[in-house]
């Protein structure tokens, strides 16, 4: 188990921020977007594509890369943002998101944009398609070394990893899935559950109630780990844990909250798809930036 | 006329046999339906290569997805009518609009799968399949053409539903013929109208052909075995050459075959379209031809639409 220093982790949490305030920036100057299900996962974000995956941005199809499924293809403006930021495309294209014309969809299209593995938007794909990738890469589709392979690609091949919505996971293919990866005993794949408590008309204890949730993974065959999901050493070692948990699919509940950062949106789902107004943006980039501070 | 028959399950679990031996990068996955559609032929020979994911379509067609993306040739086995309502969600968003490389395998298509009853019965696939941008629809017609078109399917880049059947089927061809995905087949010359059918329709065009020579008149017979991208020039031409088109297959006749060769026709060359296939309703159990023949299906039917067609192009060019 790796031991993450202070450095690191004040550094990751510093880029969640700052992937909060570009997302804030591009959803209102579109005036179109998710805000509260991107920001409960930024540090998640953050730690997955500034520390843990094995990517390489001059090469989106490297075969030998890990992959993340962003499930919950809705809080795209925040994939499209560390995607942006860790090199895949230029930082300058974000402000195009939800234009016409432009490479970043309204949800992610693979093909159109690097560094995007599949489409979403539709919610309740990732486990299953995570689970059909995590097989692949067991038979050995992905491990062909070549003479452009990283050293360390031929040390273990590629992880697949999904991003959960809690919302999301209301949907019955995500269980077909879930029964399906402890099925085929895939120690390769991870979902992590952005646990925020809040779907698009309220609650989702009142919605459609999903607890006992570790349980639930748990009865499923899953490798269960429950952490603070804004917390990230927590994020980081949970990782890590995950990817050496042998022949069961692992899940990170992570404890989240909904529009995180900004006290008028925080555990509010009228932020779910919502975007803010002249006024509303000015305070939200002021809360943002004084967490940057 | 009568013909040899062979089993369209069992020759598509040989094909599939085979294919394995030459496509190595061929997975097999199954929603638990693999000793109705043949394909645990394919998981006797390659067990390593056969995934079954349970009765759970969504799951199976996102399963092959994550199999596509990752460089594999994924064939997604289960019934026909599944694909096309259970799973389409699926379908378009990865399939279609992320253009994952997923070939479905829908089995028991039409009404072959009698005796389970409309509940089963495949008559809509067709229609739902082609609306679809990105999607290739591909019909055999014969245990023949089953084998020879399964490998082009599956070398052909980009998403494939491939229309299976469950019963005996007789034999059109021989190892003479070769498909090629998008064009169409003349299977016999004529010129006063033309039949368009596709998969187990065609031997009752043949026999329609067959009886309308009797009386003087020339029916051209094509096989339509690529439903999307259709051969528009080839429909073109028998609109010019014949003026008076029948369509023919085992679906309804909302949305499949009949309006996509109605949908050429009134686009450039305005001839009389005769569509032969199951009226807009559900069907019943019963056997396999007694449902054909009581549904739209049969000999008579085609006939009738062939003389309807003629009279429509004769009277109204006069």
């Amino acid at each position: 188990m790796h031991h993450y220093p202070e450095s690191l982790t004040r550094e990751l949490s510093a880029k969640a921020q700052q992937f909060r305030v570009q997302v804030l920036k591009m959803i209102y100057d579109s005036q179109s977007g998710h805000l509260g299900g991107a920001f409960s996962c930024a540090e998640i974000i953050a730690c997955l594509y500034f520390q843990h995956l094995r990517v390489d941005p001059s090469r989106p199809d490297w075969p030998q890369r890990d992959r993340l499924l962003f499930s919950k293809g809705h809080a795209c403006a925040m994939l499209y943002t560390a995607l942006a930021l860790r090199g895949f495309f230029p930082v300058d294209e974000l402000m195009t998101f939800r234009k016409f014309r432009s490479r970043l969809q309204g949800h992610p299209e693979p093909g159109k944009t690097p560094g995007v593995e599949v489409a979403a938007g539709p919610l309740g794909h990732g486990i299953a398609v995570g689970v059909g990738m995590a097989l692949a890469a067991r038979m050995g589709a992905d491990v062909k070394p070549s003479a452009q392979s990283a050293p360390s690609a031929l040390a273990s091949t590629s992880r697949v990893y999904v991003l959960l919505g809690d919302g999301e996971i209301n949907a019955g293919v995500i269980w077909e899935g879930a029964m399906s990866a402890a099925k085929f005993r895939l120690g390769n794949l991870t979902a992590i559950l952005d646990y925020n408590g809040i779907q698009q008309t309220g609650a989702t204890a009142d919605v459609m109630p999903t607890e006992p949730i570790a349980d639930k993974w748990a009865s499923f065959g899953w490798h269960v780990q429950e952490i603070h999901g804004h917390n990230v050493a927590e994020i980081l070692t949970a990782l890590d844990r995950a990817d050496e948990v042998h022949a069961r699919p692992s899940v990170i509940i992570a404890r989240t909250t909904k529009g995180k950062g900004v006290s008028f949106m925080e555990y509010d789902n009228r932020w779910h798809g919502m975007a803010p107004t002249e006024a509303q943006y000015q305070q939200a980039l002021r809360e943002l930036e004084e967490g940057l501070a | 006329m009568k013909r040899e028959e062979i089993n369209m399950r069992l020759a598509y679990g040989e094909a599939l046999v085979e294919l394995g031996r030459t496509h190595p990068d061929v997975v097999v996955l199954s929603a638990d339906v693999s000793n109705s559609d043949h394909s645990f032929m394919f998981e006797q020979a390659y067990p390593e290569r056969f995934f079954n994911v349970g009765i759970a379509e969504p799951c199976l067609v996102d399963v092959a997805v994550g199999f596509a993306c990752s460089g594999k040739v994924p064939l997604a086995n289960t019934f026909s009518f599944l694909f096309a309502t259970r799973a389409l969600e699926m379908v378009r968003t990865h399939l279609c609009y992320g253009k994952a490389n997923v070939k479905l395998m829908g089995a028991y298509s039409g009404l072959s799968d009698s005796f389970d009853g409309p509940t089963h019965h495949s008559i809509t696939d067709l229609a739902i399949m082609r609306s679809l941008p990105n999607m290739t629809v591909v019909v055999p017609g014969d245990p023949v053409g089953l084998k020879k078109l399964l490998p082009l399917v599956v070398e052909w880049q980009g998403p494939v539903f491939f229309r299976l059947t469950r019963n005996e089927a007789p034999v059109l061809f021989d190892d003479r013929y070769e498909p090629r995905i998008g064009q169409a087949v003349t299977l016999r010359q004529g010129r006063h109208v033309t039949l368009i059918g596709m998969g187990m329709m065609l031997s009752r065009c043949l026999d329609t052909a067959e009886t309308l020579a009797a009386e003087g008149i020339e029916a051209r017979v094509i096989e339509m075995h690529t439903l999307k991208p259709l051969d528009v020039a080839c429909v073109q031409k028998a609109a010019t050459e014949t003026g008076a088109l029948v369509t023919v297959e085992e679906h309804s006749i909302v949305g499949g075959l009949g309006a996509a060769v109605a949908e050429v026709v009134t686009d450039s060359l305005p001839v009389p379209v005769k569509r032969v296939g199951i009226a807009d309703r559900f069907t019943e159990t019963g056997p396999y031809n007694d449902l054909l023949d009581n549904y739209g299906m049969s000999l008579d039917d085609i006939i009738a639409a062939a003389r309807n067609a003629i009279a429509a192009r004769d009277n109204s060019s006069r």
